[in-house]
C-alpha cells in the first residue's frame, strides 16, 4: 500500500527499505571479474553523446569519466550532484549564470595522457554544438549553455544565457563522457567505433553483440578504486535466457530491471543467494490522444479518458504483474518538485473517489456528443509494461462507456505513427537519465517547441507557463508554477494523460556488493564501487 | 550431364536478382524509420536536426532508385555496404555471426542423420511392430514440439536436475566461444540447441526414411534381388538404402539451408549469436542494408542447396539427368 503514502515520501522511504544494508565494519575485498547482463542486443555505436541507449551506457560506461555526477553512494537522490573529475562542486556566479569548475590534478587518459580542461570543454562542444553531420542526441538539454571556457589546464567555465535549475542535472547526466580532444580532432565520430576513457577500467575487447570486456584502471584518479580485477558485460535479450543466467551463477546481476514475477522465481529458487533492490523508476506511461482526430480535439472528451482511470487502485493491483508501482504524474515522486498525494487529488483522474470520477466523465461524454465512442489504443508490441498497461486501460475505458481496441505494433511502425500523426490515441513512455524535472516536463510541450510531442496541438498559454518554471530560480515559486503546469497540462486540457511510474526490481547475486540501485538505469553504472564477496 | 548442371546453374542467377528486388521493396514498405528506434526506443526525446543528420548519414534521405541501383552495383561487386545500425561493414557483422550458426546447423544435420537414418530404416523393416510404433511416436513427438519449446523446457530441466543433485544450478556458458579456443566449453554451449534442433529435424527426416525404405522394399527388384537368395544386409544396404535416400537428401539439404538462417528463436533461447538473431535485431532496427543481406544469404544458401540436391538427384538417378 506504498502508493498510498505521500508521494514523495513514499519513494523514498522505499529506497531506503529496498537498499541492501552492508555493515559499516564490513571491507570491501579487492580482485575477481564481474559477469554481468546487458538485456539488450547490441548498441548502435559507442558513442555516449550520440546515443540513448542503455544498451550504450551499461557497455560503455564503466571505461569513461564525467565532469560531475550523482552521489554514487546516494543515486537514489534526484539532487545530490558530486564530482567526478572536478574537485569540488561550485557555486554558480554572475546572477546564477557562471558555473567555474576546477579539474583534480594528475587524470589520465587510459593511454597515459593527461586530461586537461581542453578535453573537457572538446568533450562538451561535442556535445552542444557538433560539428556539421555529427548526432548529438541530447543536445537540447544544453539550450541555456551560452559558451564554455577553458582558461587554464585545469579549469572550465559554463556560462549560461540565463539562469535556471536545469544546469547542474542535465551536466550529471552519465551518458557526458569526457573524450580526448585530440580524438575529436582527429574525427569527431571516433568514439563511436573506439574506446578511451580515464574511467575506472581500460577496455580490453567486444564481440559484437556477445560481449565487452575491461580490466581494471591502476591509474585511476578515485583513490582505491576500483575493486575489480575486470569485468565482462554479456548481451542477453530474453528475460528467460537472464533469470537462467542468473539463477545459474553464469552472472551475478543484470542493471536493468525484471517484472515482478521473475524476482519472486529467482528469490524462491536461491534463497539467500540473491538479493533484491528494488526503487521506483523514472520512467512512466502515459498516454497521448491525437488532438486533430475528433472528438480528441475537445478537452471534454481528452478529461473524460483520465477520469475513467482508477489509479489508486488499479495501479496496486496492476504492480503485482506488471513494472509499474507508483501513481504519480508529470515529475517523478522522489524530486522535491514532485506534488504530494494531496495535490494530486485536486486534478482530474487523481480524484479519491473513482465513482464520482466515472460520473463526471460520462457526463463530459454526453455533453460532448461521444458517449459510447469507440477508438483506437495504439500502443507497442513490448511486454513490460506496455501490454499490461494498455489491456488494463483498455478495461478501465470500458466503465464509461468507451469501445477501445488495442493495436500493438513494433517499435519502429508505433514511433513513425506518432510522428505521422496516424494515431487517434497512444500509450508511450517517458524515461530520464537524470531527473531534471525543469527540463523532463518539456515532453509535454507542443510539437512546435518540443517535438518529441506528437499529440499534435499548439497552446500559448502552456508555452508561456513553462517559459516561467525554466527561468525561475526559487524552489517555492518553481513548485507552485509546477503545480499550476501540471494542472494545466493534465486536467484543464488534458493535453497527456499520466498512468504510472515504473518499477525497477534488481535481483542480484548476494555476493555482489557495493552497488546501489537508483531510480535510473543509466545511472551509476561506472561499476568503481561493486566488489565480490566470495 | 553438364548441359543439365550448366543450365540449373544458369537458373540461380534470375531468382537471386528476383529476391533482391522482392527484398528492397518489402523493406521500405514496411512503416517505421531505423532513426527513428535509434532515437526514440529508449523513451527519450530528440530534435529533428537529429533525425535529419541521422537520415542523412545512412543514405535514406535519398530516393529509392537511387538507393535501389546502390544496392544492386553493390551486390553485383559482392560490397552489402554498411549496417545502418553500427556503421560497421555488413560481411563483417554477417561473418562474426556465421561460424555460430553454421557449427550449430551442422551438429544439429550430424545429430539429425545420425538418428534419422538408423531409426527410420528400422521402423520401415519391422513395419506395424512394437518398435516400428515407437519411432513413429517419437517423430510424431518431434514433429509436434517446436525447438524453442524444448529449448527452454531443456535449459529448465538440466537447472533443476542439478540443482536437485548438486545443490547448484548449473546451464551451459551463454557467452560463445569458438571451437578452436576452447573446445570443451564450446560443444557445451552448442550441443543443447543443436540437440533440440536436431530432434525435430530428426522427426522429419526419419518419417522420410520410413516411408522411402516402404516403397522400395516393395519394388520388384528388391524381391528379385531376394529370390536369388541375396543375403538381407546387402539387400538394404547396397539395393534399397540407396534407392530410398533420394527424398531423403532433398529433405536434409533443404532443412540445413533453413537452418543457417533459420535459428531465430532457438538463437535467442540459448542467447547464441547467430544469423537468425541477427536478422530478428536487423528486422526489429529496421536496418535495410543488413537485412537485405541477411535475406540474401538466406536465399543465395536455399538456391544453392537446391542445386547441390539437384545434382545429387542427378548422380543418383541416372534418369533424372538423362530426361
Amino acid at each position: 500500500m506504498r502508493s498510498l503514502l505521500p508521494l514523495g515520501a513514499a519513494a523514498v522511504l522505499g529506497l531506503l527499505a529496498a537498499a541492501p544494508v552492508q555493515a559499516a565494519d564490513e571491507a570491501p575485498k579487492r580482485g575477481g571479474t564481474l559477469i554481468y547482463l546487458i538485456p539488450a542486443d547490441a548498441p548502435p555505436s559507442f558513442d555516449g553523446h550520440r546515443e540513448g541507449t542503455f544498451a550504450m551506457v551499461h557497455a560503455t560506461a564503466p571505461f569513461y569519466s564525467t565532469l560531475i555526477r550523482i552521489n554514487p553512494n546516494n543515486p537514489s537522490s534526484t539532487t545530490d550532484f558530486v564530482c567526478d573529475l572536478c574537485t569540488g562542486m561550485p557555486e554558480p556566479e554572475d546572477g546564477g549564470k557562471t558555473y567555474t569548475f576546477e579539474l583534480r590534478g594528475g587524470v589520465k587518459f587510459h593511454d597515459g595522457t593527461l586530461l586537461t580542461s581542453a578535453d573537457v570543454k572538446a568533450s562538451w562542444q561535442h556535445i552542444i554544438s557538433p560539428p556539421e553531420g555529427v548526432l548529438s542526441v541530447r543536445q537540447s538539454f544544453f539550450m541555456m549553455v551560452d559558451s564554455v571556457e577553458a582558461p587554464d589546464p585545469k579549469t572550465v567555465v559554463f556560462r549560461l544565457k540565463f539562469a535556471t535549475t536545469a544546469f547542474l542535472p542535465a551536466l550529471a547526466d552519465p551518458r557526458n563522457f569526457i573524450y580526448k580532444k585530440s580524438n575529436l580532432e582527429k574525427d569527431p565520430r571516433w568514439y563511436e567505433r573506439n574506446v578511451e576513457g580515464s574511467g575506472p577500467f581500460k577496455f580490453v575487447s567486444y564481440e559484437t553483440g556477445q560481449s565487452i570486456n575491461g580490466v581494471r584502471n591502476p591509474d585511476y584518479y578515485h583513490p582505491g578504486l576500483p575493486y575489480l580485477d575486470g569485468f565482462k558485460g554479456i548481451f542477453a535479450e530474453k528475460q528467460a535466457t537472464r533469470i537462467d543466467a542468473l539463477r545459474s551463477d553464469r552472472a551475478a546481476i543484470e542493471f536493468r530491471g525484471l517484472p515482478p514475477a521473475a524476482r519472486d522465481e529467482l528469490k524462491a529458487a536461491l534463497g539467500d543467494k540473491i538479493t533484491v533492490q528494488e526503487s521506483d523508476w523514472d520512467c512512466g506511461s502515459f498516454v497521448e490522444a491525437n488532438h486533430k482526430k475528433k472528438p480528441f480535439d475537445d478537452a471534454r472528451v481528452r478529461r473524460a479518458l483520465t477520469l475513467a482511470i482508477d489509479r489508486w487502485h488499479g495501479i496496486p493491483a496492476l504492480s503485482k504483474v506488471a513494472d509499474v508501482h507508483t501513481v504519480g504524474s508529470i515529475v517523478f515522486p522522489a524530486s522535491p518538485l514532485a506534488a504530494t498525494k494531496e495535490e494530486l487529488q485536486q486534478i482530474a483522474g487523481y480524484w479519491p473517489d473513482i465513482e464520482k470520477s466515472r460520473a463526471e466523465a460520462k457526463r463530459l461524454l454526453k455533453e460532448a456528443g461521444a458517449e459510447g465512442l469507440s477508438f483506437e489504443l495504439l500502443n507497442r508490441n513490448v511486454d513490460q509494461p506496455y501490454k499490461y498497461v494498455g489491456t488494463w486501460l483498455v478495461d478501465e475505458w470500458s466503465k464509461i462507456g468507451l469501445k477501445v481496441n488495442q493495436r500493438m505494433v513494433p517499435t519502429g511502425p508505433w514511433l513513425e505513427a506518432q510522428r505521422s500523426g496516424n494515431f487517434e490515441v497512444v500509450s508511450a513512455a517517458n524515461c530520464h537519465g537524470v531527473t531534471n524535472p525543469v527540463l523532463d516536463v518539456q515532453r509535454y510541450l507542443p510539437g512546435s517547441v518540443f517535438n518529441g510531442n506528437y499529440a499534435q496541438f499548439e497552446d500559448a498559454d502552456e508555452v508561456a507557463l513553462y517559459e516561467k518554471i525554466l527561468h525561475e530560480t526559487d524552489p517555492a515559486r518553481q513548485r507552485v508554477l509546477m503545480r499550476e503546469f501540471e494542472k494545466y497540462v493534465l486536467d484543464t486540457q488534458a493535453h497527456g494523460i499520466w498512468i504510472a511510474y515504473w518499477y525497477r526490481a534488481i535481483p542480484h547475486r548476494s555476493y555482489l556488493k557495493g552497488w546501489k540501485i537508483s531510480p535510473s538505469h543509466f545511472i551509476n553504472q561506472d561499476l568503481a564501487t561493486i566488489w565480490l564477496d566470495r | 550431364m553438364y548441359r543439365y548442371i550448366i543450365s540449373r546453374i544458369l537458373l540461380v542467377f534470375p531468382t537471386l536478382a528476383g529476391a533482391a528486388t522482392l527484398v528492397f521493396i518489402l523493406m521500405r514498405l514496411v512503416p517505421g524509420d531505423i532513426c527513428l528506434v535509434r532515437l526514440g526506443s529508449g523513451g527519450t526525446s530528440f530534435t529533428t536536426a537529429a533525425l535529419n543528420t541521422c537520415h542523412a548519414e545512412i543514405g535514406i534521405d535519398r530516393p529509392w532508385i537511387v538507393q535501389y541501383l546502390d544496392f544492386l552495383w553493390g551486390l553485383a561487386r559482392l560490397d552489402f555496404g554498411v549496417s545502418m545500425w553500427s556503421g560497421k561493414p555488413v560481411i563483417l557483422e554477417i561473418a562474426t555471426r556465421f561460424p555460430i550458426s553454421l557449427e550449430v546447423a551442422i551438429m544439429a544435420t550430424v545429430i539429425a542423420v545420425a538418428i534419422a537414418i538408423p531409426l527410420g530404416t528400422i521402423s520401415a523393416l519391422r513395419q506395424n511392430s512394437w518398435i516400428d510404433l515407437l519411432v513413429r511416436t517419437f517423430s510424431i513427438a518431434g514433429l509436434a514440439t517446436p525447438a524453442f519449446w524444448l529449448g527452454i523446457v531443456s535449459i529448465l530441466v538440466v537447472l533443476d536436475v542439478t540443482q536437485a543433485i548438486s545443490g547448484h544450478p548449473w546451464m551451459p556458458p551463454i557467452d560463445y566461444v569458438p571451437l578452436w579456443k576452447d573446445p570443451i566449453r564450446n560443444l557445451s554451449i552448442v550441443m543443447l540447441p543443436a540437440l533440440t534442433i536436431g530432434y525435430r529435424y530428426a522427426a522429419v527426416s526419419m518419417r522420410m526414411t520410413r516411408s522411402a525404405m516402404l516403397e522400395v522394399l516393395r519394388e520388384d527388384y528388391i524381391r528379385t534381388a531376394r529370390a536369388k537368395g541375396l543375403i538381407n544386409r546387402l539387400i538394404i544396404n547396397r539395393h534399397a538404402l540407396k534407392n530410398a535416400m533420394l527424398p531423403v537428401v532433398t529433405v536434409i539439404g533443404i532443412e540445413f539451408a533453413f537452418l543457417i538462417g533459420g535459428l531465430v528463436v532457438t538463437e535467442q533461447v540459448f542467447n547464441l549469436n547467430g544469423i537468425g538473431r541477427l536478422m530478428v535485431l536487423s528486422v526489429q532496427n529496421q536496418d535495410y542494408t543488413l537485412t537485405q543481406a541477411l535475406v540474401m544469404l538466406t536465399v543465395t544458401l536455399a538456391v544453392l542447396s537446391n542445386l547441390v540436391v539437384d545434382l545429387l538427384y542427378a548422380w543418383l538417378d541416372p534418369r533424372i539427368r538423362l530426361a
